[in-house]
């Protein structure tokens, strides 16, 4: 009993010593680099380029938040984890920001003591097809042959938006992606399903992609964000407010051509002014940032839309649309506080 | 048919009949000795010219080298893309290791076979003065890759990756297991309870545990045991597991070769008078592990295979670097090519080990065949 007690109070005077030291933002500033737990390789979100960069979606928010608070987008040391290893290494302090597509559920926010701060891309699970098969809804896949990842949410919500819809289906387990890219090639299942950005980026490495498409159905909810550990509002708040600062920069019209000369002059709408600190923003200081943080932002790494476009869009051979991914005014989901 | 007379005791060596040996004769008895074999041997020779044809076109004659990305790659041949590791090679090899620093990493790597050459060849001339540098080349090579001393750069472990990655975990496990192993062997032949208690547990420990359930344990569960603020390399975590986990083989391979050597041969030893050491020097050791060769280097080979399990803990080997590089959208969906080139670096290091341990063996063989 009284190990007990001692062990815990160890335990507690720990964790405790843990917690008062310097804050997460001291932290970043002491060391001068960023440390962000990214993706092994993700298309369109986290891989490196050939001179050893990496680059994607992901990695640009790591590259956002460095910005703001270091005013470097490039002081950044890159950790890489897998989809088991990722809340671990966070948990540990390996990185001060987790940014590796994952999906804000209940039990990862709550469960396990972490902070999701905002949302930065709404995933959705569908389902790929050759065009040949002239299905053009998931509707219509009665009695198809589905290769499906095993032991993976996916699974469930196929089966369960098949028994829904009351249809039947061969399920095809396969082990990674990699895997379901050949056997889908070779035929041997009708349909693959996983998340919709997983789909563009399988679609990509095809041949012919144009000779396939991805269904207009998405049967599961999967919003993408970045993480932080409990215990640090300031911190939480300055990734917050990163991303929405990227969003804003979009609805202001902010981009990273026009920012130095927006950030030098007095602008009709004041907002712009508040958000790249000619009115500095009441309680800036209480982030720790400095008045020129959006400024940093947006100039070095860009506002959404860029981003967006620059790592998964139109422009790029994953071809992915915006659908939820715009700002409310345009149809999507994304509705920021006001900047005041 | 003529026939000839020979003098009883006169018959002279007469040559076989033409079309029975030598490269005529080989063929007509074994390719074509009948129909069935004359058409299979057709068949055959058709179905390899097109196989041949078909992977030697794919490997060399239709494949590109030079590209900016898998499109352009389709666009000029048809054949493999081996732009994406040509590209890439730096990162294959170095995994993120700044490019300025690299030459630290070439000096460490071509100074292991000088540490390593009188360790491995005991023939070699001066071994004596070179054995000095074999001993000092660990904290050498450490110095000189991980930086930190003497103005060199400090590098995070994060950039280490690729083929550089497998040798640091592969030697270093390889270097610091073949000891604790032979400790461990001695230790389970004690006759000191504790010793022999010790060395049981943790052998059947550590075989008795997946590889891959040692890694997840050195990237996440040691983080909890150790109070925040450790920066305990995750590179030094992995290795020492992966000592361990082949120190507990090795200590097995080792324990059938002592105890494969016949009792007389200690009994010489106590009537020579040697103590416990020397008979252990001298007379076990030796033996053992001559005869246990083959084994501790089939448990080296499979560590240094096993060194690609660390993908799941999202350090980048080689494999993981591969991985990676499919992701980048230029070369997404060049799986087949990527692998090939892994697996042949793979393949050429372990056959190596392979040739040197057979080598090995013959030289120390004196047995009586």
């Amino acid at each position: 009993m009284k190990t007990k007690i001692l062990l815990a109070a160890a335990t507690a005077g720990v964790m405790f010593a843990g917690s008062v030291l310097a804050s997460t933002l001291d932290d970043v500033r002491a060391r001068g680099k960023l440390n962000c737990i990214i993706n092994t390789g993700l298309a369109g979100f986290a891989a490196p380029d050939d001179k050893g960069k990496w680059t994607g979606f992901d990695v640009d928010f790591c590259r956002a938040v460095a910005a703001a608070t270091l005013g470097d987008a490039d002081k950044v040391n890159y950790t890489t984890a897998t989809g088991k290893t990722r809340f671990t290494k966070l948990a540990a302090g390996e990185g001060e920001i987790l940014s590796r597509n994952t999906t804000w559920t209940f039990s990862r926010d709550v469960d396990l003591s972490q902070t999701f701060v905002g949302v930065s891309y709404y995933d959705g699970q569908g389902f790929m097809v050759p065009k040949a098969l002239g299905v053009k809804s998931a509707k219509g896949l009665d009695g198809a042959s589905v290769c499906i990842q095993t032991g993976t949410t996916t699974e469930l919500n196929l089966a369960e938006f098949f028994a829904g819809n009351g249809m039947k289906y061969n399920p095809v387990p396969i082990e990674t992606n990699a895997e379901a890219q050949e056997l889908y090639k070779a035929g041997r299942c009708d349909v693959y399903t996983t998340d919709a950005s997983g789909l563009y980026a399988t679609m990509s490495s095809f041949d012919n992609p144009a000779d396939h498409m991805v269904l207009p159905e998405i049967v599961s909810k999967e919003p993408l964000g970045p993480v932080v550990r409990h215990g640090d509002d300031q911190w939480a708040d300055i990734v917050a407010w990163t991303l929405k600062a990227m969003m804003a920069g979009e609805e202001l019209g902010i981009t990273s051509a026009n920012v130095k000369s927006l950030a030098g002059k007095d602008n009709k709408n004041k907002e712009i002014n508040r958000l790249l600190g000619k009115d500095p923003l009441q309680g800036i200081s209480k982030l720790g940032l400095s008045a020129d943080w959006a400024v940093n932002i947006i100039g070095q790494v860009g506002n959404y839309e860029e981003v967006f476009e620059k790592n998964l869009g139109m422009s790029t051979p994953l071809k992915i649309a915006r659908g939820m991914n715009q700002l409310y005014r345009d149809g999507g989901l994304f509705y920021i506080p006001p900047i005041k | 048919m003529s026939t000839q007379m020979y003098k009883p005791g006169s018959y002279p060596n007469l040559p076989p009949p033409p079309g029975t040996v030598g490269f005529y004769g080989w063929i007509r008895n074994n390719l074509f000795s009948s129909i069935s074999n004359t058409l299979l041997t057709i068949v055959s020779v058709v179905l390899v010219y097109y196989l041949i044809d078909g992977i030697i076109g794919w490997f060399l004659f239709d494949a590109v080298f030079d590209a900016d990305s898998k499109i352009e790659c389709r666009k000029i041949n048809d054949g493999a893309c081996w732009a994406v590791i040509t590209r890439r090679v730096g990162q294959f090899v170095y995994g993120f290791y700044p490019e300025a620093e690299r030459w630290r990493i070439n000096i460490s790597f071509l100074t292991m076979f000088i540490a390593f050459a009188p360790l491995l060849y005991p023939d070699l001339p001066k071994r004596k003065w070179l054995l000095w540098f074999s001993g000092i080349y660990p904290f050498f090579a450490f110095i000189l890759i991980n930086g930190g001393f003497f103005g060199l750069a400090k590098i995070e472990y994060s950039l280490f990756g690729g083929f550089m990655l497998t040798v640091i975990l592969g030697v270093t496990g390889i270097v610091c297991s073949l000891p604790i192993g032979i400790l461990l062997a001695l230790g389970r032949q004690s006759k000191l309870t504790v010793v022999r208690t010790l060395s049981v547990c943790f052998i059947e420990f550590m075989r008795g545990v997946p590889l891959i359930t040692l890694l997840f344990v050195a990237s996440s569960m040691l983080n909890y045991f150790m109070p925040p603020g450790t920066n305990f390399s995750i590179l030094v975590r992995v290795i020492i597991m992966f000592t361990f986990f082949s120190a507990a083989y090795i200590a097995e391979v080792i324990r059938g070769g002592i105890q494969a050597i016949p009792k007389g041969q200690y009994e010489a030893a106590d009537a020579l008078g040697m103590n416990y050491w020397q008979t252990t020097r001298f007379i076990t050791l030796p033996q053992a592990l001559k005869i246990s060769i083959p084994g501790i280097m089939n448990t080296f080979i499979g560590l240094y295979k096993d060194t690609t399990l660390v993908v799941v803990i999202g350090l980048l080997d080689p494999l993981g670097i591969g991985r990676a590089a499919l992701a980048d959208t230029k070369w997404n969906g060049l799986s087949t090519e990527t692998y090939l080139f892994v697996a042949l670096f793979f393949f050429v290091s372990c056959f190596a080990m392979s040739r040197y341990s057979l080598w090995l063996e013959n030289k120390l063989n004196t047995e009586n065949k």
